[in-house]
């Protein structure tokens, strides 16, 4: 309802400008009683209204002229491109606003370009399976504060994982200028603290002088084994300063790569003659070669003594196609040998130790020795060289005989030398015969794995061997990467599949967060489309469900994979963990009342049932719908292969077994 | 302590296994507990074993050594107790073991032979 005003209409420009000419008479007039006129000016009755005011009120605007001169962030895409960072994969936020305006303005969105991303966790993650795939570190932006937080995950992955990535967070470090609000929520003292514990390292420039340096100094130190994430805090004035303001004389340091620690030589020279001499060596590997190069010298090195390696597959190490890769006999061949040569192998101990989860050793479970005394033990590790004290990633402490701190693959060269330099001149025989016993194992264990493999065959849920068998005459003539897998699907691609390309195989998340599988194998197979290779995940649900939105980024972005999803619906590895507390406490599981489901409570990802082909197709993905009958699934990878080999992004769902 | 306790444990759980009724069991009834005790989590829905436990079936081992097992084990897989699995379900369990047919060879399977 109107308002009914018997006032007459004041307009409010008039009135406030009548009001300072009314104030200024009313203050002159009472002035004329009481007080000096020069005094009565001073303290008006009515405020008077400001020039910025009056000039609103008047409609006069001041003009907001272009900044002058050169954006700082444009200097900073400069320092940027000179690193030739392919790709900035991130969440748009308003604390990097001045540099992501450079990066698609003034660097015209190339080198890097901006990939969008719907998690910070998503981000970091798809820069972490960027580099498995080329060997190139990827820059992500976020929110120094809220946007960190999402990413902390997937830095703590890279991090156990040993993959550089260069992390950028936005901030407003000076608080007289943050904008009141959000802002000043999205800003800290020091964001860097939040991944301080699990990076190599961070700095916060304060100059874009030093912003250069930082730079170039953070992409030396991650690309410089071991490879770690850094962290550079980008300040929000800083960006959005014009160049004037800043002194002159900046220039960009050249980045020239830091020659990788090598493990010191009169070690590698006793390691050398324990290795010639021994009955029974065992080569251990692990995140141990980066390069094809580095599979060669490995292979190189086991073949000059007929050393069994023994790959823990935390990255393609060595090829399955030779006949000293005898991963499956890991076991035996540890309990056997007489000395055992760790390189990069994140848990030595639980490599030559047994950890029994009982509740024995008041309840710390039980640790059984899995080799004989007397064996000799030594390693080559380049995480000696950089750990950090609160999160701590390495495992239960080994003593060794022979420890080198270096970089396994950067050493085996000299290592190489030193064996053949050792290489007595009656031991030849002795190396032909492992050798030739170790050509049986090798045929045997393929038997064996193929065996083991057709049990269950027809199950339904699809057994794991039965989906990577499935996967493999569609892949198999092509130049494929396994870009992810989940560990319940365990080594069955190793033991179905030819593995002898370094990126056949990228390994795992590395900290064990769920959640990198998806987002990574999108930023691993952006990698892999540049180089012309097909890449197939082996994608878990429950880590799918952490951060779907990286399905629509492969959709957005045109990245093409094929996505075999291992529906088992749960969370498996933590129903073994309720049912061991369980059984330890002598209680029934409970499986639920309202809803049973088939797995203790909190476990399960069922009633109701995920329709993952909803989820990938509403984000641009072609999908198969769900595939039970093991006899169809031959077919429906075959129309998936299809279609990512036309340059989409593909899933298919598979009802499988749990592990 | 924990060692003597589980020594006791297995000749408790071999008594007890004495009072289950093998010829009773039905693998029709052991195949639903198969899921419902969680066994299939490790072990895969046949029996076929995976990456967190062994192979069960076909060609069980003999009930006697199975059950002892499952009663008294102190290695990755822990003890079911009677009070958790009781003797009958366990015969059911076993029934259904012993139902799952034999395995092929592989060699007459194309896609292992690729």
């Amino acid at each position: 309802m109107a308002r009914k005003d018997s006032r007459p209409e004041v307009s409010r420009r008039k009135f406030l400008a009548g009001a300072a000419v009314a104030g200024a008479a009313a203050t002159t007039s009472a002035a004329k009683a009481t007080t000096p006129p020069t005094a009565a000016a001073r303290i008006p009755s009515a405020v008077r209204p400001t020039a910025h005011q009056v000039a609103l009120e008047a409609n006069v605007v001041t003009e907001v002229k272009p900044v002058a001169g050169r954006a700082s962030s444009d200097f900073m895409v400069d320092v940027i491109k000179s690193l030739d960072i392919d790709y900035c994969y991130s969440n748009p936020a308003s604390s990097f606003r001045g540099l992501h305006e450079s990066l698609i303005n003034y660097g015209k969105n190339t080198k890097p370009e901006f990939i969008t991303c719907m998690h910070e966790e998503s981000s970091v993650a798809m820069a972490h399976g960027y580099f498995k795939a080329s060997g190139k570190p990827q820059m992500m932006l976020c929110h120094g504060t809220v946007g960190l937080m999402h990413a902390t995950m997937a830095v703590y992955n890279a991090w156990a994982d040993r993959v550089p990535v260069i992390l950028m967070g936005g901030n407003d470090l000076d608080a007289a200028k943050r904008p009141p609000g959000v802002p000043t929520y999205h800003s800290a003292q020091d964001i860097n603290a939040l991944v301080r514990d699990f990076t190599k390292w961070d700095d916060n420039p304060v100059s874009l002088q030093h912003f250069a340096q930082s730079m170039v100094r953070a992409y030396k130190m991650a690309m410089t084994p071991p490879y770690e994430p850094v962290m550079i805090a980008l300040d929000g004035g800083l960006q959005e300063l014009p160049m004037d303001d800043h002194t002159g004389g900046l220039y960009i340091p050249r980045y020239v790569k830091a020659a990788p620690p090598q493990a010191e030589v009169a070690a590698l020279r006793e390691t050398a003659k324990l290795l010639v001499n021994a009955e029974h060596p065992v080569i251990v590997v692990d995140r141990t070669t980066r390069t094809q190069n580095g599979i060669s010298l490995l292979v190189e090195l086991a073949e000059l003594i007929q050393a069994p390696v023994v790959d823990q597959s935390n990255r393609m190490n060595f090829p399955n196609t030779h006949h000293l890769c005898q991963s499956t006999q890991a076991q035996a061949l540890i309990r056997d040998a007489d000395v055992i040569l760790g390189l990069e192998v994140s848990d030595f101990w639980n490599t030559v130790n047994l950890f029994i989860d009982n509740a024995l050793e008041h309840g710390h479970g039980a640790r059984q020795s899995r080799v004989k005394p007397g064996t000799k033990l030594i390693t080559i590790s380049s995480v000696e060289l950089n750990q950090k004290s609160n999160y701590q990633d390495f495992q239960r402490f080994q003593s060794v005989d022979i420890g080198m701190a270096g970089d396994a693959e950067a050493s085996l060269p000299s290592l190489i030398e030193a064996v053949k330099s050792a290489l007595p001149s009656d031991r030849k025989a002795a190396y032909e015969k492992r050798g030739e016993a170790m050509k049986r194992a090798w045929r045997q264990a393929i038997d064996r794995s193929r065996q083991a493999a057709a049990i269950g065959w027809d199950a339904s849920p699809i057994s794991l061997p039965r989906l990577c068998a499935e996967i493999w005459p569609h892949i198999k003539d092509l130049d494929y990467s396994l870009v992810a897998s989940r560990p319940g699907i365990g080594t069955w691609p190793n033991r179905l599949w030819k593995m002898d390309r370094h990126h056949q195989w990228l390994g795992g998340s590395g900290g064990g967060g769920l959640g990198y599988g998806l987002p990574a194998s999108v930023g691993a197979a952006h990698a892999n489309k540049a180089l012309g290779r097909f890449s197939v995940a082996l994608q878990g649900d429950g880590d799918m469900m952490y951060a779907p939105g990286a399905m629509w980024t492969a959709a957005r972005h045109k990245i093409p994979f094929l996505s075999v999803l291992h529906n088992n619906k749960g969370y498996h590895q933590e129903v073994m963990h309720l049912q061991r507390m369980s059984n330890r406490r002598n209680r029934v599981a409970n499986l639920g009342t309202e809803i049973k489901d088939n797995g203790p409570v909190g476990t399960r990802i069922e009633n109701p049932d995920i329709d993952y082909s909803k989820i990938a197709s509403g984000m641009g993905w072609w999908t198969s719908g769900a595939v039970e009958d093991p006899k169809a699934l031959g077919a429906v990878l075959k129309k998936a292969v299809d279609v990512v080999k036309s340059g989409q992004p593909a899933l298919v769902d598979v009802i499988s077994q749990p592990r | 302590m924990s060692m003597n306790w589980c020594g006791l444990a297995v000749i408790a759980g071999s008594l007890l296994l004495g009072a289950a009724d093998a010829s009773a069991a039905s693998a029709e009834k052991g195949k639903t507990l198969f899921i419902t005790y969680g066994c299939f989590q490790c072990h895969g829905t046949v029996g076929q074993g995976g990456n967190a436990g062994p192979k069960l079936a076909p060609d069980p081992m003999p009930y006697e050594a199975l059950a002892n097992f499952v009663r008294t084990t102190n290695r990755q897989m822990p003890p079911y107790r009677e009070a958790v699995l009781p003797n009958d379900d366990l015969a059911d369990i076993y029934a259904y073991l012993q139902s799952v047919p034999k395995t092929p060879d592989y060699k007459t399977i194309p896609l292992l032979n690729d």
